[in-house]
C-alpha cells in the first residue's frame, strides 16, 4: 500500500513541477502576495493629509501646527486662506482633515477663555477618521496642559495607565502578516489539490489510474502529498520573509507552527478534494476554489475581529478552519504561547479537519465508483 | 465595419452565455453574496471589546467606574477576576482583549487627593482594535475624572469636531460602494476571459476566421452581451446596496451609471485582451484572476488607504483602473459630488478603456494572421 502511494506521489510531484507556469503559481505568486500584503495591508493611520486654516496667525496657533506635524500623524498639505476653500479640498479628497483656528484663538488662551478649534473630518473612511480624531484630541489635550492653564491647578484624580501587550508599537503589519500564512497556504493548496484530481479526469488518465490496483484512499493520499509539501514550503517562505524582511516578531516555537500547519492542511486538503468532486474541468475547479476562498477569508477574522460580527455570522465562523488557525498563528507569532494555551484551537481544528477529510473521502470514493 | 455582422456575432455570443448556467449564476449570485457578507460581517467599527476586570478595591467608586465601562457599548465585560495570573491567561488565550486592574487603595487615594492609578492592559495584536479602544478608554477616563474632581473646568482648547459625509462613522457606508468596484472588476474579467479562449480551445476560431467578420467586429460583438450582463450586475449591486443595506446614495444616479459603463467597458476590454492572448481557458482565467483581484482589492484604496503605502506602490495605484472607480463610487454615494470634482477620474477611465480596446483589436489581428 505504501509503495503504491509513494509511486503515485512521485508521479504527482513530477507532474506538478513540470510546467513552468505552475511553478510560478506555487512559488512566485505567494511571494508577490506576501509583499503586497506586507506593504499595503496597514490600518495604521499616519501622514493624514491636513488643511490648516489659520485666522489667528499667532505663536500659539503656529505651535499647535508644529505639534500636529511633529507627531508624524498629520502632514499639512494645504493652507487655505478662508473657510470657503475647505469644501473643495475635502470634496476632492485632497485632504482628509481640515482644522480651522479662530481669529481670537491666542487671545482666548491668554484670557483663560476656552479657545475654539474647528475640526472637519472626512468620515467616509470611518476607521481612519475615528483614529485621526483621537490623535487630534490627544495633541490638543497635551497642548492644553502644557499651556499651564486652569486644569493644572486641579490634579487629575485618577491616572489611567495604559499598557499595550504583545504588539506595543501597534503595528498592524504584525497583525496581518501571520494571517497571510493562513491565506496563502489555503489558496495555493486548494487550487493544487482540486486541479490535480480534475486534471486526470480531464485528460482521461483517470481510467488508466483506475485499472491499476490502486485504491481510492491511496489515490487520495498520493494526490494530496505534493500540495501538503507545497503548503509547508509556502508557510516557511512567508515566515522567513515576514521575520527577516518585515521584522515581524516570532515569539513562539517554530516546531509548534509546523504541527499546527499540518493540522490546518488536513482541512484545506479535504476541502480541495471535495471541490474536485464538484468540478468537471480544471478551470471549474479553479473557480470553485476561488469562490470558496472568498467568503472563507471574510468570515474568519482575517481582517476584522470575529467579535464585531453579528451573532449569526459568528456561528458560521465556527466551521471555518481559518478561524482556528488564525488564532494559532497569531498566538505563536505575537503572544509566544504554545500548546498549553492554544490546545482548544488545535483540537477543534483537528476534529474539523478529520470530519472534512472523511466526508470528502466518502464523496471521492463514490465518484470513482 | 458592418453593423449586421456585429449583431450576428453578438447574438451568437449571447446564446452561448445563456447556455452557460454556471457562469451566469456566478455573475449574479456572487456579487449579491459578497455584498451581504461584507455588509454584515466585515465591520471596522469596534464595539463589544471583551474586557475582564480585576477589582481589588471593591468600593462604590470602583463599581461606579466599572459601570461606566459596562454601560458603554464599546466594552463588554466577560469576567471579574481575582489575580494577576488570570489576566495573563485571559489575554494569552484571546478570551479578553482588555484587562482593567483597580488597585486596593483606589477609593482611598481618590478621597485623600492622591493620584489613584488604574492599570489597563490592552491586547495590541489587533492593532486597529487596540488603537480605537485606547481612544474610548481615554474618553471614559476623562468623563470619570471630570465627575470626581467636582469642578467642571473648561478645557483650554475646545475641540469642535464635525464629521462630513459619514457622520455616524459606519464602516459599511464606506466599504460597500468600494466593494462594487472590486466585484465588477473580478466578475467581469473572469467571465469574458473565457470568451475568446473558448474559441481557441474548441477550434471554432478557425471557423470564425473563415467568415468575412473582421477582428474589430469580433471584439465588439463579444463585448456587447457581456456588457449587458455586467451592467445588469452593476444595477443589481447598487440596488442591493441602497435598498437592502441602506447605504446612502446622495449623488447623481445617472452620473454613477455613466461612469460604471465606462469602467465596465475598460474592464471588459482588458479581459478580452487576456482571453485573446491566452492559449487556453485555464490560463485565461488564471491570469484574469491574478491581474484583476489582487490589484483591485489591495491597490484601489478600497480598504487600505493609498496615502499609507510606500511611494512606489502609490505610483502603481495610478495604473489600477479600480482606484479611479472606487473614488467615483465613494464620491457619488457619500459625498454627492459629480463630474466637476471627479473629471480626472472619468477622463482616465475613458482613456484606459479606449487604449485597451485598441490593444485588444490589434492583438486579435496579429493572432489571426
Amino acid at each position: 500500500m505504501f509503495e503504491r502511494i509513494w509511486y503515485l506521489a512521485v508521479k504527482e510531484f513530477i507532474e506538478t513541477f513540470r510546467l513552468r507556469r505552475r511553478v510560478f503559481f506555487i512559488f512566485v505568486a505567494p511571494v508577490i502576495q506576501l509583499f503586497m500584503f506586507g506593504y499595503v495591508a496597514t490600518m495604521d493611520v499616519n501622514n493624514v493629509s491636513t488643511a490648516w486654516l489659520d485666522y489667528d496667525k499667532s505663536t500659539e496657533s503656529r505651535e499647535l501646527a508644529r505639534r500636529l506635524e511633529a507627531s508624524g500623524y498629520f502632514t499639512i498639505v494645504a493652507r487655505p486662506a478662508s473657510s470657503k476653500e475647505i469644501a473643495p479640498l475635502v470634496d476632492g479628497g485632497k485632504v482628509l482633515l481640515a482644522i480651522e483656528v479662530n481669529r481670537d484663538f491666542s487671545k482666548d488662551i491668554k484670557k483663560g477663555r476656552p479657545a475654539q478649534l474647528q475640526v472637519i473630518v472626512d468620515g467616509t473612511d470611518s476607521n481612519t477618521a475615528l483614529i485621526a480624531m483621537n490623535y487630534v484630541s490627544q495633541i490638543a489635550a497635551r497642548y492644553s496642559t502644557d499651556l499651564g492653564a486652569p486644569i493644572k491647578a486641579t490634579a487629575v484624580p485618577a491616572d489611567f495607565r495604559l499598557r499595550v501587550w504583545y504588539n506595543p508599537d501597534l503595528r498592524s503589519r504584525n497583525y496581518f502578516l501571520p494571517g497571510v500564512i493562513a491565506l496563502i497556504v489555503m489558496l495555493t493548496c486548494l487550487m493544487l489539490t482540486s486541479m490535480a484530481v480534475v486534471r486526470e479526469r480531464e485528460t482521461g488518465t483517470m481510467e488508466q489510474l483506475m485499472v491499476t490496483p490502486i485504491r481510492p484512499l491511496e489515490l487520495m493520499l498520493g494526490k494530496t502529498m505534493t500540495p501538503a509539501l507545497v503548503g509547508f514550503v509556502d508557510m516557511l517562505m512567508v515566515t522567513i520573509a515576514g521575520v527577516l524582511w518585515f521584522h515581524v516578531p516570532i515569539k513562539g516555537a517554530l516546531p509548534f507552527l509546523f504541527l499546527a500547519t499540518g493540522v490546518y492542511l488536513l482541512s484545506v486538503l479535504g476541502i480541495g478534494l471535495f471541490l474536485s468532486t464538484l468540478s468537471k474541468t480544471q478551470q471549474q475547479a479553479m473557480m470553485a476554489s476561488f469562490f470558496f476562498f472568498q467568503p472563507a477569508i471574510l468570515l474568519s477574522g482575517f481582517a476584522t475581529p470575529v467579535e464585531s460580527m453579528p451573532r449569526i455570522f459568528q456561528y458560521i465562523t465556527y466551521v471555518s478552519p481559518l478561524r482556528y488557525f488564525l488564532v494559532i498563528v497569531r498566538g505563536i507569532f505575537l503572544k509566544g504561547v504554545g500548546f498549553d494555551v492554544l490546545w482548544p484551537q488545535v483540537l477543534s481544528l483537528f476534529i474539523l479537519g478529520m470530519l472534512i477529510f472523511l466526508f470528502s473521502a466518502l464523496r471521492f470514493k463514490k465518484r470513482l465508483e | 465595419m458592418s453593423f449586421l455582422r456585429i449583431k450576428a456575432m453578438a447574438r451568437k455570443e449571447w446564446i452561448q452565455i445563456r447556455r452557460d448556467h454556471l457562469s451566469l449564476a456566478m455573475a449574479f449570485a456572487l456579487p449579491a453574496m459578497l455584498l451581504v457578507i461584507y455588509a454584515y460581517a466585515i465591520t471596522f467599527d469596534v464595539d463589544n471589546i471583551l474586557t475582564v476586570i480585576y477589582d481589588q478595591d471593591k468600593s462604590s467608586t470602583s463599581r461606579d467606574l466599572i459601570a461606566r465601562f459596562a454601560e458603554s457599548k464599546y466594552f463588554s465585560i466577560v469576567a471579574s477576576i481575582d489575580s494577576y495570573g488570570e489576566i495573563d491567561r485571559y489575554l494569552d488565550s484571546g478570551r479578553a482583549k482588555v484587562a482593567i486592574t483597580i488597585p486596593s487603595d483606589f477609593s482611598k487615594d481618590l478621597r485623600t487627593g492622591r493620584p489613584a492609578a488604574i492599570e489597563i492592559a490592552i491586547d495590541g495584536s489587533e492593532s486597529n482594535t487596540a488603537t480605537i479602544a485606547q481612544g474610548y478608554i481615554a474618553g471614559i477616563a476623562e468623563a470619570f475624572n471630570r465627575r470626581e474632581s467636582g469642578v467642571s473646568v473648561s478645557p483650554v482648547i475646545d475641540l469642535r469636531n464635525r464629521v462630513w459625509y459619514n457622520p455616524e462613522l459606519k464602516s459599511r457606508n464606506f466599504l460597500i460602494p468600494g466593494l462594487i468596484a472590486i466585484i465588477m472588476s473580478v466578475i467581469i474579467s473572469l467571465l469574458i476571459s473565457l470568451a475568446v479562449s473558448r474559441e481557441w480551445d474548441r477550434g471554432t476560431m478557425e471557423q470564425l476566421i473563415s467568415t468575412p467578420v473582421k477582428p474589430v467586429e469580433i471584439v465588439i460583438g463579444k463585448l456587447v452581451p457581456y456588457f449587458v450582463v455586467g451592467f445588469a450586475d452593476t444595477v443589481m449591486s447598487v440596488l442591493i446596496a441602497t435598498l437592502l443595506l441602506r447605504v446612502p446614495l446622495r449623488g447623481g444616479v445617472l452620473f454613477l451609471l455613466l461612469v460604471s459603463a465606462i469602467f465596465l467597458f475598460g474592464g471588459l476590454c482588458f479581459g478580452l485582451l487576456i482571453s485573446i492572448g491566452a492559449r487556453n481557458q485555464l490560463t485565461a482565467s488564471q491570469i484574469a484572476m491574478l491581474t484583476s483581484f489582487l490589484p483591485s482589492f489591495l491597490l484601489s484604496g478600497f480598504v487600505f488607504t493609498i496615502s499609507n503605502m510606500p511611494a512606489v506602490l502609490q505610483g502603481v495605484t495610478y495604473l489600477v483602473p479600480a482606484r479611479y472607480f472606487v473614488s467615483v463610487l465613494i464620491g457619488v454615494f457619500l459625498k454627492a459630488i459629480g463630474f466637476n470634482v471627479l473629471f480626472t477620474e472619468v477622463i482616465f477611465l475613458s482613456l484606459y478603456g479606449s487604449a485597451v480596446f485598441l490593444l485588444a483589436v490589434k492583438k486579435l489581428q496579429k493572432r489571426i494572421e
